[in-house]
């Protein structure tokens, strides 16, 4: 099973850890090719503005639209929700994102640093085994959610993480939480459900 | 709202560090710089009312900035905005959280306010980075609470040999460690004056507990992705980018290679035509050797 991660910028090589660990073959995305035969990627937290252009000068923007478009699995977290948003408020005008989840989204909506916060998320429609250390940075809130779209975890009342068909959102940081669950969750559920179905 | 959120952890501190890597820090003086900076694909500024190039031309004191001007680039940028305060100067970084800054840098190129402590930074919720030259004051500034370390080189020189000199010799020393054996890593913490839990982690790990970005010197693409390929997780660039002839395309260049450090024909691609990098100075020349503030 070969995973992509986004690795532009941000806290790409703490999901590419976590995936190797649980057996993915993990490839570091950073020119379109590198897109070539992804069963899966992750889009990492970072800083959105920087990713949008990075993704526009790398070439990657319209082939990872197409890799998207054709129901490529993919985990977005934090600034990776962001690019998978249908909609984003406090975006620059030369922000992009790709609309695979239809949900809207307002970034650094908690506030600044200083409000950067750790909270246990009930995640017991993805994993037992009790609370999840939820690691919110400078996180964005999801602020609109459309009728195609699961909620999976809620915290304070918001969406924390959310899905739409294969595209998978969270506004928090399972891999800066030292807890798998929810990585073990999207290959088994997300990645591994689409292969078999493919192959059979 | 607020019952289920604890802030300030250091894992929250350490997380915006995360977020940041392979990214560029840059040095803005006001709302407009920030916004070019921003343009450019910085993943955060550094807000200071000189580069330190002019510091240095300048002499006198050199302090914290005024919290207006702070306040503006806050206002301009949607990206994390982070200033310095001086070595030791615990009143400073307390007046920088209260502004709400991202990050607080304590920092060589401001002139230092005490000789021998640095700031209690575990007493803060807004998270610190400072500089280093070696493992053991690396280590001595995560045991005080700083959540990134920057290899200090010589700021405002544009000459990024004390930059790579810096690098190489914390992990140098990084490297030493994951091959001593017990009695060395006891030896280690009396030689690097570093506490000896961090040295032992450090060994197991093979790198710093937190992330290793680099400063000092860097004024070119080429220069970024040297720093990158030698090791460092993403880079501070100060006098680098404003005091060249087109701040606005050698930005944008130094981000891309930033990124794409590996990659030479990308490298080269953007080094293409971006005018006068600054001129700068041999850092052997200079009158004031900053990296030699920090204790």
């Amino acid at each position: 099973m070969k995973l992509g991660v986004l690795a532009l910028q941000g806290a790409f090589r703490e999901h590419a850890e976590v995936f190797g660990g649980l057996g993915a073959d993990v490839v570091e995305v950073r020119r379109p090719e590198h897109l070539d035969a992804l069963d899966a990627l992750v889009l990492p937290g970072g800083e959105s503005t920087t990713m949008s252009k990075l993704l526009v000068t790398s070439g990657l923007l319209e082939p990872l639209q197409r890799r998207l478009s054709d129901g490529l699995a993919v985990l977005g977290t934090c600034a990776g929700l962001i690019l998978l948003a249908s909609g984003v408020g406090g975006a620059r005008p030369d922000q992009r994102w790709y609309s695979a989840i239809d949900v809207t989204v307002d970034r650094n909506a908690y506030g600044r640093q200083l409000d950067s916060f750790e909270a246990d998320l009930d995640i017991t429609a993805l994993a037992p085994g009790g609370p999840f250390p939820g690691v919110f940075i400078r996180a964005p809130v999801i602020t609109s959610v459309g009728p195609q779209v699961t909620v999976l975890v809620t915290h304070e009342g918001l969406a924390v993480a959310v899905r739409q068909g294969r595209a998978v959102g969270l506004t928090f940081h399972p891999e800066l939480s030292g807890d798998q669950r929810i990585h073990q969750w999207f290959l088994r559920e997300v990645v591994q459900d689409d292969l078999s179905r493919r192959t059979a | 709202m607020t019952e289920n959120r604890t802030t300030g952890t250091a894992r929250v501190k350490r997380g915006l560090a995360e977020m940041l890597r392979g990214g560029v820090i840059m040095d803005v003086v006001d709302a407009d710089q920030a916004k070019i900076a921003e343009d450019a694909g910085a993943v955060a500024v550094m807000a200071l009312e000189r580069v330190p190039s002019d510091i240095r031309r300048d002499g006198g004191v050199a302090r914290m900035s005024d919290p207006a001007l702070i306040e503006a680039i806050k206002a301009a940028v949607s990206i994390p905005v982070m200033a310095k305060c001086r070595i030791g100067h615990f009143a400073e970084a307390q007046v920088l959280q209260s502004l709400g800054v991202d990050y607080v840098d304590e920092s060589e190129v401001l002139t230092p306010a005490d000789r021998e402590h640095h700031v209690d930074k575990w007493a803060f919720t807004v998270p610190f980075v400072c500089g280093a030259t070696s493992l053991g004051e690396a280590l001595r500034r995560i045991s005080e609470g700083a959540c990134m370390i920057r290899s200090k080189g010589e700021a405002g020189t544009g000459d990024v040999v004390e930059a790579v000199y810096h690098l190489r010799t914390i992990l140098g020393d990084i490297r030493k460690l994951t091959v001593a054996d017990e009695p060395g890593l006891f030896v280690a913490a009396k030689e690097h004056r570093a506490p000896y839990d961090l040295i032992k982690e450090v060994a197991e790990r093979g790198e710093l507990p937190v992330p290793m970005f680099c400063a000092g010197g860097i004024a070119t693409p080429a220069d970024a992705s040297l720093v990158m390929q030698l090791g460092a997780q993403a880079v501070f660039v100060g006098s680098g980018i404003f005091k060249a002839s087109d701040p606005a395309s050698r930005a944008k260049a130094i981000v891309e290679a930033t990124t794409h450090y590996a990659d030479a024909a990308i490298v080269a691609k953007v080094s293409r035509g971006l005018g006068e990098a600054m001129r700068g100075d041999d850092a052997r020349t200079v009158a004031v050797k900053l990296a030699e503030r920090g204790w």
